[in-house]
């Protein structure tokens, strides 16, 4: 009966306990709530990727009415492993929140961050497991209303305009989605992906589908900050509280490049306009300029979560990257940096977290000394960091090992040169960094801190200590990437 | 015990004795203790599996997936066995050293700097004992990060500088040009294994052959050929120590070996003698050996001197592969270790006067041989096989280079050996002769660079390390039975 039920009650649970967080109100039993909720999640997406693995795609009908008139839940590989993305980063975030929302956000609303928290969760885990193209709107405007709250809970003022901002983008984005969703639905009747999959070719020489196709590559390009539609984002991480950066950095950007890869290679999977009409080539060139330019940019921030922050809009353009070149080893490129860049980015914004948590400060130049202010936050730092350059025997390298050679495969040798030109900028903002961390005396007068609360530095270690160990054995994460692109792209190959 | 538990051995234990070191860092004796006991471990390792390796045999240890088809995995062919050998040899004479010297020069943060040191030397034995490109980069890199900190030990301003140049040049190389070697090697090859013969054959022609050659010649930054060699006289502000044994040894050696590496099981050097795309090798090496013996005749610093005969001395290695003669490539795989008896002696050597009398200059050594009369016969010992003269080991292996060349017909790399070689007396034999010979002068501005007057030798451990470097070069003259077998396997003679 349960084991039937898994894909409602991977959504239902979180859905319900987000109002009884309000109910209980006292900090700590919310915490100790949640985390019951996001642990239940995260076992839930396993069993999930399990069934999936052993019996292949799994269809759920929400109320036992019928596809494609009710909603469907259907979950694939790809799905499988972005619910294990989202729901692994929300449970492993929250033994860290409880300490660093004491301390950032006030006391008397902090049950409504975890309020909002598992809404968000619920959202995004809803946009992943959905078979329906209208639900995902739903659950696309559920994860971002409640990511504006938690955004504007942050300390400093401007997390506020910071917020306001990501509305004004996000509604822009989530309508232009809504419109292409209307277009399609005018066309073909039907709102269910797997049925449009079978509809849609017969309509695809219309202007009517293509202009669908292009509101809803807008539309969620906005929300997976794609440059040059990344406005939004750089303030929103660098002025929400610590734990939502995280949460927001490691799940909400990939799960929109999920949809991306959805629109394009399940729905307009029968139908070749995604090559025919250049959008990937647009989509290569956005991606190539967005990784050079916001990781030059990247390097000039002070606010070291905003420079995070670039760095991310940096990465979605591997991601995108990996999309335009329409081949297996391109998709896996992919969809296997959805995972590694949640991990090292995880523990980077961790890391700025713990920092926070005892300074009060991200500006660079509060980082003087800090290598031996705080040993094993910066450690962690360094290590996180040389993922980020893509060092071997972390993740970063593997996602970029994918990249490069999917570019060589196509015989496109100066995208693999460009691709590994852009990585060499990260380690300027990552060593700048480190230099003055470590070669900068503590200065004078500086109160003595202790390092950053073992419940933080768990959780920061546990992604750390991941990005290490999936880029020493990238087997298990790389075979289900591949099998995920394989998949997509079916007979296309 | 067999071979392949040796192998893992070799590479487990300077990384426990990292962490031991780390742990015993409150008791400097211990900690000495840990690292000589380690360097010992490691040689005695190394050495039990040279009797398999010089029957014929290849011991393999795959250790686990790094990705899909490409395992981490190691196997012991004849150049790799001579590279680990002297990596972990040199590592006792080295630390014995470096007790006296850190001491005497009262280094700060010593548990550092050991405890880097024996990560180097696990890069180094890792990057001898690779059986793929891939698990190759992979230390390769591990070995450029974990020098870092050693290069930068004084924390000043300038090492802070030189710490930037060195890892701008060693990872931008690396990541941009020998990064995409690989991944365009495995896209044509399918495969990453060191074979006999190459892996190349039939599956690159023409002008990719060249292309690919130059992508990893200049991609290992760390054989300093120019123009990316400015890393190595950047990296001498670290303490002689690393000089003597990164620089002079394992990171520039690890350099010189992936290139033979390369030219030999990636390329094969039969096929890229057919190819007739790698001629230009000779010429950019043989420019490099002549141009870095000028700028080390115009080097007043001492250790500066060293670095620029190190960057000449190690395109010897890069010329010799490049002339595809086997007499040439036995030249090579015995100049590398020639080189490392000779260049650790003078670096040691030049540590040394720097404990005993804090003199750096060349102009500042009239009359020191009489002050410090081992020291400077070490010297000059090291001095003749730089020139290649007998009774040293430098002699031997720029007979095999020679004999090499003149039998392929490359009537440059004869020229350019004959004027280095001159070249090379001409700032090695002015420094002897000032030494012994000259009476001692009274220096202007003494006081103010803290120069000792009145002096006599090194700590006894110093002067011990650098007469048992010079002693072994001259005995590698008389019996170069060990290092001439190993390069006949190389040929497969």
């Amino acid at each position: 009966m349960i084991s039937s039920n898994l894909p409602a009650l991977q959504i239902v649970i979180p859905l319900l306990s987000a109002p009884i967080c309000v109910i209980l109100r006292d900090r700590r039993i919310v915490w100790a709530f949640a985390q019951l909720i996001t642990l239940f999640a995260f076992g839930c997406a396993v069993a999930l990727t399990v069934q999936v693995l052993q019996t292949g795609p799994i269809s759920y009908e929400i109320g036992n009415w019928q596809a494609p008139w009710g909603i469907e839940y259907r979950i694939d590989l790809l799905n499988a492993f972005m619910l294990i993305i989202v729901s692994a980063i929300g449970a492993i975030t929250m033994p860290y929140a409880r300490v660093s929302v004491a301390k950032e956000i006030p006391q008397e609303r902090i049950y409504l961050f975890y309020t909002m928290y598992l809404l968000s969760m619920t959202g995004l885990l809803g946009i992943a497991i959905t078979g329906d193209a209208f639900n995902l709107f739903v659950f696309l405007e559920i994860s971002a209303l409640s990511s504006y709250v938690l955004i504007s809970l942050g300390e400093d003022r401007r997390a506020l305009t910071a917020a306001y901002r990501y509305l004004v983008m996000g509604t822009l984005g989530a309508t232009f989605y809504i419109i292409g969703v209307g277009l399609m639905y005018m066309m073909t009747g039907t709102l269910n992906m797997a049925d449009l999959v079978g509809r849609l070719p017969g309509v695809a020489h219309t202007t009517t589908i293509l202009a669908a196709l292009a509101f809803i590559t807008c539309g969620v390009s906005l929300k997976l900050a794609l440059f040059p539609l990344h406005l939004w984002l750089p303030n929103a991480y660098a002025f929400a509280p610590s734990v939502v950066t995280v949460f927001l950095a490691a799940t909400a950007t990939k799960v929109s490049v999920y949809v991306l890869l959805r629109v394009f290679f399940t729905i307009f999977g029968g139908v070749d306009l995604f090559i025919d009409s250049h959008l990937a080539d647009i989509l290569m060139a956005l991606a190539l300029v967005g990784m050079f330019t916001m990781s030059a940019v990247a390097i000039y921030q002070k606010n070291l979560k905003r420079m995070l922050a670039f760095s991310s809009v940096a990465q979605i353009g591997y991601m995108v990257l990996g999309i335009s070149f329409v081949s297996v080893l391109g998709l896996t490129g992919t969809i296997i940096h959805l995972f590694n860049h949640a991990l090292m980015k995880g523990a980077l914004f961790m890391a700025l977290g713990c920092i926070v948590f005892r300074t009060g400060s991200v500006d660079i130049k509060d980082m003087a000394g800090m290598g031996r202010r705080m040993p094993v936050t910066m450690a962690a730092f360094v290590v996180a960091g040389l993922s980020m350059i893509g060092v071997p025997l972390t993740v970063g390298f593997v996602s970029k090992w994918y990249l490069v050679l999917a570019a060589l495969e196509q015989d496109a040798w100066w995208i693999a040169l460009l691709v590994l030109l852009s990585s060499l900028l990260a380690v300027v903002y990552i060593w700048r960094v480190i230099e003055v961390a470590y070669f900068r005396p503590v200065p004078e007068g500086a109160p003595p801190i202790k390092e950053a609360p073992l419940s933080m530095l768990l959780p920061m270690w546990l992604l750390t200590g991941g990005a290490v160990f999936f880029g020493v054995h990238s087997t298990l994460t790389v075979d289900i990437a591949r099998a995920a692109a394989t998949f997509l792209l079916g007979d296309r190959q | 015990m067999s071979a392949e538990a040796a192998i893992v051995g070799a590479l487990l234990v300077p990384l426990g004795g990292m962490v031991l070191i780390a742990l015993t860092g409150w008791r400097p004796n211990v900690r000495e203790g840990v690292t000589l006991v380690t360097s010992l471990v490691t040689f005695l390792l190394v050495a039990s599996i040279f009797p398999s390796v010089a029957a014929g045999a290849r011991p393999e240890v795959a250790l686990f997936e790094m990705l899909p088809g490409l395992a981490l995995a190691f196997r012991v062919e004849p150049l790799g066995m001579a590279f680990a050998g002297i990596a972990s040899f040199l590592w006792i004479i080295t630390s014995i050293y470096s007790i006296g010297y850190m001491r005497g020069h009262h280094e700060e943060n010593q548990t550092r700097f050991y405890a880097f040191f024996a990560m180097a030397i696990f890069s180094a034995i890792g990057v001898a004992f690779s059986a793929n490109m891939l698990t190759l980069f992979a230390f390769y890199e591990v070995l450029s990060v974990c020098t870092y900190p050693l290069v930068t030990h004084q924390g000043t301003d300038e090492a802070k500088r030189a710490g930037r140049i060195y890892l701008g040049i060693l990872i931008g190389t690396s990541i941009a040009f020998q990064l995409l070697a690989i991944g365009w090697t495995y896209i044509v090859a399918g495969t990453l294994d060191f074979q006999d013969g190459g892996i190349l054959a039939g599956k690159a022609e023409g002008p990719l052959v060249g292309v690919l050659l130059a992508l990893y010649v200049f991609g290992i930054g760390k054989a300093a050929l120019m123009p990316f060699h400015r890393w190595l006289p950047a990296a001498m502000v670290a303490p002689t120590p690393v000089s003597a044994l990164l620089h002079a040894v394992a990171v520039v050696k690890a350099g010189v070996f992936s290139v033979v590496k390369v030219i030999v099981y990636i390329f094969g050097y039969d096929y890229l003698a057919q190819q007739m795309s790698g001629g230009w090798l000779v010429y950019v090496a043989g420019f490099t050996i002549i141009a870095a013996s000028i700028i080390a005749l115009r080097q007043d610093n001492l250790k500066l001197r060293l670095a620029y005969s190190t960057i000449s001395q190690l395109s010897y290695v890069v010329i010799a592969a490049a002339i595809l003669a086997p007499m040439s490539v036995m030249g090579a795989a015995l100049h590398i270790v020639a080189h490392a008896f000779g260049k650790i002696t003078l670096f040691f050597a030049a540590g040394a006067i720097l404990v005993a009398s804090h003199k750096t200059q060349v102009s500042q050594l009239d009359g020191i041989g009489r002050r410090m009369p081992w020291t400077m016969a070490a010297f000059a010992i090291g001095s003749l096989s730089m020139i290649g003269l007998p009774p040293t080991v430098g002699f031997i292996s720029k007979w095999y280079i020679l004999q090499g060349a003149v039998q392929a017909h490359q009537m440059v790399a004869v020229a350019v050996i004959v004027v280095s070689t001159l070249l090379n007396a001409g700032y090695f034999l002015p420094i002897v002769y000032s030494a012994f010979f000259r009476p001692e002068k009274a220096l202007a501005g003494a006081a103010q660079h803290h120069i000792k007057v009145d002096h006599g030798e090194a700590p006894f451990t110093s002067v011990f390390a650098l007469t048992a470097t010079a002693a072994a070069t001259v005995a590698l003259f008389l019996f170069p039975d060990a290092p001439l077998s190993l390069a006949r396997l190389l040929v497969g003679g």
